[in-house]
């Protein structure tokens, strides 16, 4: 079961990022992310990670890709013009991704101690991670916190009208 | 269909498939051509390395591993608010979301 589970998803997680890819369309492209995402909810939930699959569902496949989605349909953003990209990217930037996927593919599979998982057993309940959480994690907890408000200052900030060089909306 | 059940699966798969998804988002970070799509190539790369960091913490039994994919998140979260404000702005300024026309800090 396990193993049917995980082929189904993590087909899905593949063919999601890979019409990310080729998708021309900004919504389609985002509408593919959110598969990959709910996928990878699916996915926690086989490792035994009961709450980050609903954090995954409830914060990235819901909160940022409404954002993300909000945001294509406000700016009309409409279907982009392919063009060759730049010398760096074809030269540098495809053989490097191609020998960082190589390097970390032969290092996994020369992996000699990893587990398995299996449907039902290592499951780390939410109490557990919020004891960890709300005693030896308790200072970034709060700092993070610090961090979010910032984000929301800075983001209304930047997309308030008519500051600095952004005239041309008004 | 008994043994059907009992499958199990080497975590090493699920490692395997956090550096393909990785790779994924890496190859449309550079292909893509339009500013939103990045940013949605950008949020594929941390889903990659979310997905290996729960899978550590399910090898070692390790709850900080999974905390660590919380944060990743929480930062990704005003990470995403920020990055698609500077969108908006950047597409006031200058009514585009194409990267090539966005050359003015070239040499």
């Amino acid at each position: 079961m396990h193993l049917i589970l995980f082929f189904i998803f993590a087909g899905f997680c593949l063919a999601g990022a890979i019409n990310l890819l080729l998708q021309s369309h900004p919504i389609a492209s985002a509408l593919s992310l959110i598969v990959v995402m709910t996928s990878l909810a699916v996915l926690y939930l086989l490792l035994g990670a009961e709450f980050l699959a609903a954090a995954q569902v409830i914060v990235y496949a819901g909160a940022i890709m409404v954002l993300v989605t909000l945001v294509v349909m406000l700016l009309n953003a409409g279907r982009e013009e392919r063009t060759h990209g730049s010398h760096a990217a074809w030269l540098v930037g495809f053989p490097a991704v191609a020998t960082i996927l190589a390097v970390i593919a032969t290092v996994i599979l020369h992996l000699q101690r990893m587990g398995v998982a299996k449907l039902g057993d290592g499951i780390t309940s939410t109490a557990e991670l919020g004891t960890v959480l709300f005693t030896r994690l308790l200072l970034p907890f709060e700092v993070t916190s610090v961090l979010i408000l910032i984000a929301i200052l800075g983001a209304v900030a930047l997309a308030r009208r008519g500051n600095g060089e952004g005239t041309a909306g008004k | 269909m008994n043994s059907l059940f009992a499958q199990e699966v080497p975590l090493s798969w699920y490692l395997m498939l956090s550096a393909i998804l990785f790779s994924l988002g890496v190859v449309g970070f550079l292909i893509k051509r339009n500013l939103i799509t990045m940013f949605m190539s950008i949020e594929l790369m941390l889903n990659a390395v979310n997905l290996s960091f729960v899978t550590f913490a399910r090898q070692w039994s390790a709850v900080q591993g999974q905390l660590f994919v919380f944060f990743v998140m929480v930062v990704a979260a005003a990470e995403a608010a920020v990055g698609l404000a500077i969108i908006i702005s950047v597409f006031r300024a200058r009514a585009t979301l194409a990267v090539d026309k966005l050359d003015r800090m070239k040499l």
